[in-house]
């Protein structure tokens, strides 16, 4: 059963949201020469060695897949701008995938029940609960990720931009998924009404209650981005 | 128990709504069609079902869209709601189904939620939800319908042995529209009028709908009768967004010279169907819609209401909607 379980997923389900960060502590307060090994890449090392086990669940295991046309494991994920190839359970969401496989950890988990919009991502353009969509339906898509927002050189989208001037994080942890919900709005309606973009941005809940923060980030993100596009067209 | 990932399950992903349909009839109970994904998710990570053989619908293009047909409209049953919403036909005809669906969960649900998912979908009862062997999960009691039990959300209409109701927003408006379920297996097609399409617990305590294992409602039909005419939709839950609805009230009128000529009045929420109030109808007709018809007409609407322990609120709130929905006309 080996294709069952990948291991690292099996880890990293301690249990309660957020299942971002907390349930690490513990583990890297009893690691050796924790020294200068941040938490973060601590993390990335531990999805490595996961990603490295259930590879070998794949190569070692029973063939996956029944003759009857089900789903390939070994798939192809355009991920901000990258084709990915990931090993994908059945009934892997994309949620997981990101982050337990492909080390993208900017997307959270908050309720993993479509109930929070922590891990809100775009695919091909439109926002989705990434808890909800299972990894095997965005093979054909464009996924982008709080990751791939920013430009090459490393300007931030006029989203993120603006939620810093306008305060708006508080904890941080609703962040990523109001991001991408903020900037999928914005890439289907440049110019909304604050009505407008209030209930584009109702599908994320924020525990520290930052939403008019949030707010008007997302109208001064609206305001420079028909900035730009203007000096685009009359340049 | 884990509960993050959903246990295992063979998916499918069929191309063309023929293979759809040798799946479900292969594998039968043990098969899911997945449309959005929403409902079924939480069953699964819930392991509140189990099925080892998961239909993924998403392939199916045929089903997406909405189109002219007949006198009316068709809607492919994996429209998504956000496409239900926006599209000028239904818009312009049928503003009752667009107001529908623009309240149901979230802006990311409607994205990824479907027409007919959210028609199809099952109960909220959390007894059910959580597992418990109710009578709708084939056992032999009901949880919420005993004096201690959580029932605020629960049915004032048409309980039998179990007292959930329909959780769904577009179900309403489309029994106020005549509506009719396009249902399809490997045996051939059947068309449903909406009125026909929900079960109740009386008839079937397990389901729903009328689909057996094997259908798949594919389409929705909506036929000219209502086009344009004035309509009312009103959904009052706890919260704004994801919320179900405690009550909702989807309402047709057609009125010529100040009095209503015909109507369609469905209340949602409080029966284990739409409920529609064809007494309610019939004692507006031909009248003018004031003030005084409209208290008449929300009286009648919660006359043998039965209520639980913990929802008496839901008949003040049955008779304020039909009695706004009335005087709107
Ligand atoms: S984690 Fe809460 S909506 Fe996906
Ligand atoms: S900033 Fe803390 S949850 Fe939103």
């Amino acid at each position: 059963m080996a294709e069952r379980s990948p291991p690292i997923v099996q880890n990293s389900d301690s249990g309660a949201p957020p299942a971002g960060d907390t349930p690490w502590e513990g583990l890297l307060a009893n690691l050796p020469g924790r020294g200068n090994v941040s938490r973060r890449q601590f993390i990335k090392g531990v999805i490595a060695t996961g990603a490295s086990v259930s590879a070998f669940a794949y190569f070692a295991g029973p063939a996956a897949t029944s003759a009857r046309a089900s789903v390939p494991r070994l798939v192809s994920v355009n991920v901000n701008g990258q084709t990915r190839r990931v090993d994908v359970l059945p009934q892997e969401t994309l949620a997981m995938t990101l982050r337990y496989k492909l080390g993208l950890t900017g997307t959270k988990l908050g309720c993993d029940r479509a109930e929070c919009g922590a891990c809100t991502v775009m695919i091909d353009g439109v926002a989705h609960y990434s808890c909800s969509t299972l990894t095997q339906r965005v093979r054909d898509r464009e996924v982008v990720t709080v990751e791939g927002l920013e430009s090459a050189d490393g300007t931030l989208h006029p989203v993120q931009q603006a939620f810093i001037d306008e305060l708006g994080p508080q904890c941080g942890f609703c962040t990523p998924g109001q991001v991408m919900a903020a900037a999928a709005l914005l890439e289907a309606n440049p110019n909304p009404t604050r009505e407008e973009a209030r209930r584009a941005m109702s599908g994320n809940l924020c525990r520290c209650g930052a939403y008019d923060h949030y707010l008007n980030g997302v109208m001064r993100a609206a305001g420079n981005g028909s900035a730009v596009a203007e000096e685009v067209s009359s340049g | 128990m884990m509960k993050d990932m959903m246990p295992h399950f063979d998916l499918v992903q069929p191309t063309d709504v023929e293979s759809a349909l040798d799946l479900l009839r292969e594998h039968g109970r043990d098969a899911w069609a997945l449309a959005g994904g929403y409902d079924s998710f939480d069953w699964f990570k819930n392991r509140g079902k189990q099925p080892t053989v998961v239909v993924d619908l998403e392939g199916l293009d045929g089903l997406k869209g909405v189109r002219e047909a007949g006198d009316g409209i068709e809607i492919g049953a994996m429209t998504s709601l956000t496409d239900v919403e926006s599209d000028l036909l239904v818009r312009e005809r049928y503003g009752l189904l667009a107001e529908a669906v623009s309240v149901v969960a979230s802006p990311q649900i409607r994205n990824a939620g479907t027409l007919g998912g959210n028609i199809c979908q099952d109960t909220r009862c959390w007894y059910y939800r959580y597992g418990m062997p109710c009578y709708r999960a084939g056992g032999n009691i009901c949880y919420a319908g005993t004096p201690e039990g959580m029932n605020r959300e629960h049915a004032l209409f048409g309980a039998d042995r179990c007292v959930a109701v329909t959780p769904s927003d577009s179900a309403p408006a489309l029994v106020a529209l005549d509506a009719e379920m396009v249902a399809r297996n490997t045996r051939g097609e059947r068309v449903i009028p909406a009125g026909e399409f929900f079960m109740g617990p009386g008839v079937d305590i397990t389901r729903m709908t009328v689909l057996d294992p094997d259908d798949l409602l594919t389409a929705v039909r909506i036929p000219a009768r209502w086009a344009g005419a004035h309509f009312y939709f009103e959904k009052v839950a706890d919260r704004k967004t994801w919320d179900f609805p405690l009550v909702n009230v989807a309402a047709a009128f057609r009125v010529a010279d100040g009095r209503v000529e015909d109507s369609r009045i469905v209340v949602g929420a409080v029966e284990c169907v739409p409920r529609r109030l064809t007494d309610v109808e019939d004692l507006i007709r031909g009248r003018v819609p004031n003030e005084s018809t409209a208290a008449e007409a929300g009286e009648l609407a919660a006359q043998g209401a039965k209520p639980l322990n913990y929802n008496h609120f839901k008949i003040p709130l049955v008779k304020n909607l039909v009695a706004r929905a009335v005087r709107s006309a």
